[in-house]
């Protein structure tokens, strides 16, 4: 069918903000869809309450709307936006769910919009899970034994008849949280209760555990005209049991015969008829290893995670494919964006090895449980391709940035044979690696697979990289040896750790013999036809292909600039950076050089071949990365859009003699040491909080008297702020230090004065003598809590003309002085009227796509003109500070306890956030209150119990803020010392004990506790009862103020909220024109 | 010590792999297959006899070979090329590794081969000659015989069966099925039993006469190797058959028909092989995706009136499928029988019975 006539305005819902199980796939899969829709000359209208995408940005749809994500907000759109379609396939389960919500109070019918793609019915048949199941057993697909329960004691039932192990699943959760595998009764009585008040719709699904069997994914596209394609499948390398998320996978599958893999096609697209689906969608399956029984585990209905690593790992646009079936076109119609010559209905054949990898938060949450199972717990992934298993495998291990690039040395040498047997059975992030140990140690292969369920010949393939590694060891390193190890995938870097020789010898032997990296395409077709997709990986000992594209007059003509990218999403480092590379990539196109693009994260929009000129997927190793500098010749690289992984790889960048565009790195070697940088705001007469670096305890002796506890210590070089903490006294001061002289790697600690004053910081773009400084944000909570974990605001509302002027004076001295050409940020406290620096970060930072939206000033496109050499006014803007916008935007942090085990959810100097939200409007109070909506904070007019504990700092800033909450109706229950304190201060409140954790769980569980407000006492130890109520609080999904500055700032949103003001949504841009033009 | 094996392509191109099959030197066409899974079911295709298969997947061997899988009783290819060797295969159901399979067949294998610029190469600059040798000898001499090779023009003889096989129930209400075997798939035996039908194989050289005797519902004419038009006595043969009872045609035996109803064939640039090609049909305007191994392709200029043109080929737009109301003839280009390959087409077999079932209930009906 040709393209619906009907239609020519389509609402497409976001994702909202980043959280473990739906990360930056779908401004992938949004910005391919919205371009995808305005091709076709159709008006998009965008909702996403995540300022950070590059799908919120005003060029990607014709309006952006940066809301909350409500059935209200959507409501109020759509009556406003009147479009006659939406798609909701492409905003994770968020849209889903939300697009549900809309269909079932008749927003839909009313208003005569039509859900375009796969209908809800069609949604509501594969995420039901009874539904789903009758469907199957209709259609005669397996699906494993199970039942839906919506009390303990219909579970019970089950378990009688089922026995254990059993999977427990709630209905409709984000990357299944609340789930898990129970392998005792009592596990199970706990995981089903959690289970059970997790799902919106308080039901779960109990199933007979089928652990142990292959875990298939096939990736299936069908449109109205009932064409079905698979994009490709994939293997798990974790057998079912660990959530695919968390998963090694692999694609193609590599232990499937063609019957297997047929019939398992066979079945995908006999279940995606049956659903009707349009478009994009994914079937996981449990294969039995030892027959051809399977299981269907589960459909999910949309484009997902997997299509984005289907999308990268074939070359396949699955989301903009999706699209074009959602306004009726039929794959036949749709031209192959590929080849340019066949058409969208084919399956993509490859001739490469995808591997993907997790990359789990647990560097950061060193008390985290890491145990894996059905809850997924990773922030972000990585994939490589390489043409034999053993690179692609070893590459992906590599992209994940560790300090260890290798299989080996990871800890594990310590143990006897024994204790590593055993550990093979834990069921974590690290076992991989303990797989490798093992094999390093010839433990029998069947008794490794026994034990893990890993099938053979993952093992073996991963065995014989061991065995080449011992080769290296044993054997004198000739031609042969060496170039069998970089086509396995060994780095030059670890050959010469392994067998001791020099680097001139591997020079030599390079030099000699011509062993150098060559680069294969990515063309869906394993170049059946001719492509001319500009995407590419590196292989050793092949012919490579690039020379022939470089050679081409409209690629010779111009030079080359590559930008690097940010690797994996984790904490501190999340998808603010991609949209700085995109952004760099398109801008360093507009200045008529070609980009180039390098990057590992298959999550992600820079890593869609359309974006860059050349895209090469790799790992963002110095090796990989200079491989493609001598094939490149570029004029330069940028490193100061693609975060710390980027940062990191500047000086070995400049060592081998490759140009740095943008501020020098001695300027960023500058900032980032901190005995150069104390010297250089000395010298520029910058106040700054009193503080040293320290590279032994002994340094540390006379803190107390040269700068006074509190302090606050860190190490240098680091992202997010990780291993940062506040310490009060000597002893603390030590313990830290112990810990943290581990993983310093040779640089100093960092210990300052720790000042409790109003934070503030901004962004600013430098030519090198001018600064453009879109504005300044101001944070709620004291100094003392990560940036990227406090609510920030702008304009700052609480900071004086007198300051803000010597705020633009401090950053544009800075600016001078390192002759910063680019992207810079710059973190304030304000204490008694003096603003201190406290951290300049020479890059782009997590704010710049934010104060990019809300002021319209396009800063990355301003700092890559800076960089090729145009001043900001040549580029016609004003310097200083840009005047202050008619708008308000406050951002606010999220974070994804919920997936994460023994996580102390108290904000800390550490960040802790994965992802924000933007509240806007033109006032500060209704701006907050959209953010706290928009955050998934509840105002409910039945006003239950709260629980306060305070620690004795916090217990008298905190006296108006509860009685605050006394007054709106709430009924306080405080632990004994607050409860005294309260007493005194005459606001009424129920003392409790600490201890009785129970109750209050009931409590909580029972939707009888509003919220919590707790302010922690030092130390992580997990034992102590506030912990307990912390993370108990974040399970049931209750607030849990551990700052009183957030508590303040939502006691403010609930009075705004009391008052009953109609809460109006608009465009960014509505939104930046002056309140009163609007009425004009 | 590894044994190294070399590609002499007809263009002067000389690759070297290692050797893990049989050892010796062989000629024949280079191909390329893109299927991400099915080695065994190529490897012993008959369609590939005097061929040397590159695979496009880089990972082979990976579940090794077991014998239900298989698609004739031996080898017919030449050789085979890939990148990466799997040592250490697993599935429960292998009973041999690949290494061991050609060895036994006297196959030669190669691998650490950069086997996409072999793909590039043929798709680029179409199908190619090549020796393969595990010996270290002169090449020379190699290459001047490889550009004096010729494909053999009676391979149909080498594939098809020496004697008629049949599987009868004996019944006289079942349907009876001849297949003409060019190079028989076991895959499409196993499709038309399923269905309970009585079926008689014939050899490829059965007289016209012969096969008119056996009174069949409906004739099949097989896949098969080589050039359609190097099969020139068979076509006169099928001639005599046309209108006389309905015809089924796949790969080979619908080329075969098209020349037999006097439609012209040519060879294509590098073949279809795979299992993703995307097939449109024409009549209902259903696209599936089919699993192909062809060289040659039945043309559109000169098309006779009596042909209509049920299927093509969504990638170059070929002919895949006609057929002829007048003389009861339906025929695919591609695999309806898959193996390897996607299962999309297997209703085909039902239509076709189907279609036997009506003709005889209108015979005994009219």
């Amino acid at each position: 069918m040709p393209l619906n006539k009907d239609i020519k305005k389509v609402l497409v819902i976001g994702s909202g903000p980043i959280i473990i199980g739906q990360a930056a796939e779908f401004d992938y899969a949004g910005v391919q869809a919205c371009r995808a829709l305005k091709e076709e000359n159709l008006e998009v209208v965008l909702v996403n309450s995540n300022p950070a995408t590059i799908m919120t940005d005003e060029m990607i749809a014709h309006k952006v709307y940066i809301e909350p994500l409500t059935l209200e907000s959507l409501t109020q759109i759509i009556k406003k936006e009147k479009p006659q379609g939406l798609i909701a396939s492409l905003g994770g389960q968020t849209a889903l769910n939300l697009a549900c919500e809309l269909d079932k109070e008749g927003v839909l019918k009313e208003y005569n919009v039509k859900v375009l793609g796969t209908t809800i019915d069609s949604i509501k048949m594969a995420e039901d899970r009874e539904l789903f199941k009758n469907l199957m057993l209709e259609i005669n697909e397996p699906v494993p034994e199970s039942a839906i329960v919506s009390s303990f004691e219909e579970a019970d039932k089950f378990y009688q008849k089922i026995g254990l192990p059993i999977i427990i699943r709630p209905a409709y959760t984000l990357g299944g949280s609340g789930g898990g595998i129970a392998k005792t009764y009592e596990e199970y009585e706990k995981i089903v209760n959690i289970g059970l008040s997790q799902s919106p719709i308080n039901q779960v699904l109990v199933e007979k555990s089928i652990a142990g069997f292959k875990e298939i994914e096939y990736e299936v596209i069908r449109d109205s005209n009932d064409t079905c394609i698979i994009i490709c499948n994939m293997e798990n390398i974790d057998p079912i049991g660990i959530h695919t998320g968390d998963s090694f996978v692999v694609a193609p599958s590599q232990t499937l015969n063609n019957k297997e893999y047929q019939m398992l096609r066979s079945s995908a697209i006999k279940i995606i008829r049956a659903l009707k689906i349009e478009g994009g969608c994914n079937v996981q399956y449990a294969l039995n290893p030892t027959s051809n029984e399977y299981y269907v585990i589960e459909v999910n209905p949309r484009v997902s995670r997997s299509s984005a690593l289907a999308s990268k790992a074939t070359g396949y646009p699955i989301a903009k494919v999706t699209t074009k079936i959602a306004i009726g076109y039929n794959m036949h119609e749709i031209k192959n964006a590929v080849t340019k010559k066949t058409v969208a209905a084919f399956e993509p054949a490859i001739d490469y090895v995808v591997t993907k990898i997790p990359k789990w938060p647990f560097d950061k949450f060193a008390y985290g449980d890491r145990i894996l199972g059905t809850k997924m717990k990773a922030t972000g992934e990585v994939m490589a391709i390489g043409r034999t298993f053993e690179s692609s495998f070893k590459k992906a291990i590599t992209s994940l940035e560790d300090k260890n690039t290798g299989l080996l040395n990871r800890g594990f040498e310590c143990l006897s044979n024994d204790d590593l047997f055993e550990a093979l059975k834990i069921q974590d992030d690290m076992r991989i690696f303990r797989v490798a140990c093992a094999l390093y140690r010839n433990f029998d292969i069947s008794a490794i697979h026994d034990v893990t369920k890993i099938d053979n010949w993952f093992i073996f393939k991963i065995k014989s990289i061991i065995d080449l590694y011992k080769q290296l060891e044993t054997c004198h390193l000739d031609f042969n040896l060496y170039k069998k190890a970089k086509e396995c995938g060994f780095l030059d870097d670890e050959i010469i750790k392994i067998t001791g020789v020099d680097e001139t010898i591997i020079e030599k032997l390079k030099e000699e013999n011509n062993i150098k990296a060559c680069f294969k395409m990515v063309d869906t077709c394993a170049s059946e036809f001719n492509a001319a997709t500009p995407y590419f990986y590196s292989t050793y000992g092949e012919v490579c292909e690039l020379n022939d594209i470089l050679n081409r007059s409209e690629n010779k003509d111009k030079q080359n600039i590559i930008v690097l990218g940010s690797g994996p999403i984790r904490i501190g480092q999340g998808i603010e950076f991609d949209y700085c590379s995109v952004h760099a990539s398109w801008a360093i196109k507009n200045n008529n050089y070609q980009s180039v693009m390098i990057n590992s994260n298959p999550e992600t929009l820079s890593t869609d071949f359309d974006i860059a000129d050349r895209l090469y997927f790799e790992p963002m190793n110095i090796e990989n990365v200079m491989n493609i500098v001598e094939k490149e010749k570029p004029y330069g690289v940028m490193v100061q859009f693609g975060g710390q992984t980027a940062i990191n790889l500047a000086s070995q960048l400049e060592k081998r003699g490759v140009k740095i565009l943008g501020t020098s790195l001695s300027s960023i070697n500058v900032v980032e040491d901190r005995k150069q940088f104390e010297k250089l705001l000395s010298k520029l007469e910058i106040p700054q909080p009193k503080g040293i670096g320290v590279y032994s305890l002994d340094e540390a002796k006379d803190i107390d008297t040269n700068i006074g506890f509190p302090v606050l210590v860190r190490p240098s070089y680091v992202i997010g702020g990780r291993g940062m903490q506040v310490v009060y006294n000597q002893n603390e001061l030590e313990t830290y230090l112990n810990e943290a002289f581990k993983f310093s790697n040779g640089h100093p600690i960092l210990i300052d004065k720790y000042i409790e004053g109003q934070e503030a910081e901004l962004d600013a773009v430098s030519d090198g003598y001018d600064v453009i400084i879109p504005g300044i944000c101001e944070h709620i909570e004291r100094a003392g809590v990560h940036s990227g974990d406090s609510i920030s605001v702008y304009p700052a509302i609480n900071i004086n003309q007198k300051i803000k002027n010597k705020m633009v004076e401090y950053t544009t001295k800075i600016a001078r002085e390192l002759k910063i050409k680019g992207l810079m940020n710059i973190q304030f406290i304000i204490h008694n009227d003096i603003p201190y620096v406290i951290e300049v970060n020479p890059r782009a930072s997590r704010t710049v796509p934010i104060m990019s939206k809300v002021t319209n000033i396009p800063m990355v496109d301003i700092a890559v003109n800076a960089i090729l050499g145009k001043s900001i006014k040549e580029q016609g803007y004003k310097t200083g500070l840009n005047k202050k916008t008619s708008l308000v935007c406050v951002k606010m942090p999220i974070f994804s306890f919920q997936k994460l085990n023994r996580i102390d959810p108290a904000l800390a100097p550490e960040m802790k956030s994965t992802g924000e939200v933007l509240g806007v409007d033109y006032s500060y109070k209704k701006a907050l209150l959209k953010a706290f909506i928009a955050a998934n904070y509840k105002f409910p007019e039945n006003k239950q119990r709260i629980l306060v504990s305070l620690n004795d700092h916090y217990k008298k800033p905190a006296l108006d803020i509860i009685r605050g909450f006394y007054d709106l109706g709430f009924l306080i229950m405080a632990t004994w010392g607050t409860h005294k304190f309260l007493e005194k201060n005459g606001v009424p409140s129920k003392m409790i004990e600490k201890f009785m954790i129970d109750k209050l769980q009931k409590r909580m569980k029972e939707g009888r506790l509003s919220f919590v407000i707790n302010t922690p006492t030092l130390g992580k130890d997990s034992q102590r009862s506030g912990f307990q109520i912390r993370t108990i609080a974040e399970m049931y999904q209750i607030p849990c103020f551990t700052s009183i500055d957030t508590a303040r700032a939502y006691l403010e949103a609930f009075r705004y909220k009391e008052k009953n003001y109609k809460l109006r949504y608009r465009t960014i841009d509505s939104y930046r024109k002056s309140f009163f033009d609007f009425f004009r | 010590m590894v044994n190294k094996a070399y590609i002499i392509i007809e263009d002067g191109t000389i690759l070297e792999g290692i050797s893990f099959g049989a050892n010796g030197t062989y000629y024949g066409e280079l191909v390329f297959n893109t299927s991400l899974v099915g080695y065994t079911e190529i490897l012993t295709d008959p369609s590939y006899a005097e061929q040397i298969i590159t695979l496009t997947y880089s990972e082979i061997g990976n579940y090794g070979v077991n014998f239900e899988d298989l698609e004739s009783e031996k080898i017919y290819a030449k050789g085979l090329i890939i990148k990466n060797l799997c040592e250490h295969e697993s599935h429960y159901k292998s009973e041999k590794k690949l290494k061991d399979f050609l060895i036994e067949n006297n196959i030669i294998g190669i691998s650490n081969v950069d086997t996409r610029f072999i793909t590039k190469k043929l798709a680029c600059e179409g199908s190619k000659m090549c020796a393969i040798t595990t010996q270290n000898c002169d090449f020379d001499e190699i290459l001047h015989k490889v550009k004096q090779y010729k494909f053999p023009k009676d391979v149909v003889s080498y594939v098809s069966t020496r004697n008629i096989i049949k599987y009868e129930k004996n019944n006289p209400n079942t349907i009876k099925l001849g297949i003409i075997d060019f190079g028989c798939k076991n895959n499409i035996v196993k499709e038309i039993l399923k269905r309970g039908i009585d079926l008689t194989i014939l050899p490829y050289n059965t007289t016209s006469d012969e096969i008119l005797a056996n009174n069949f519902d409906a004739l099949l004419l097989s896949n098969g190797p080589g050039d359609p038009k190097d099969c020139t006595l068979i076509i006169e043969n099928i001639k005599k058959i046309i209108g006389k009872m309905p015809i089924f045609g796949i790969c080979l035996g619908y080329q075969i028909l098209a020349l037999a109803l006097n439609a012209k064939t040519d060879r294509l640039k590098f073949g279809h092989r795979g299992g993703n090609h995307p097939v449109i049909d024409l009549r209902s305007g259903k696209v599936f995706m089919t699993s192909q191994n062809h060289g040659y392709k039945v043309m559109d200029e000169n098309l006779p009136c009596d042909i209509e043109v049920t299927h093509r080929n969504l990638n170059d737009n070929t002919i895949e499928g006609f057929e002829s109301k007048k003389y009861n003839i339906k025929a695919l280009q591609f695999h309806p029988e898959a193996s390897p390959g996607p299962l999309d087409a297997s209703l085909i077999f039902d239509n076709w019975v189907n279609d036997i079932i009506n003709k005889k209930e209108n015979i005994y009906n009219g």
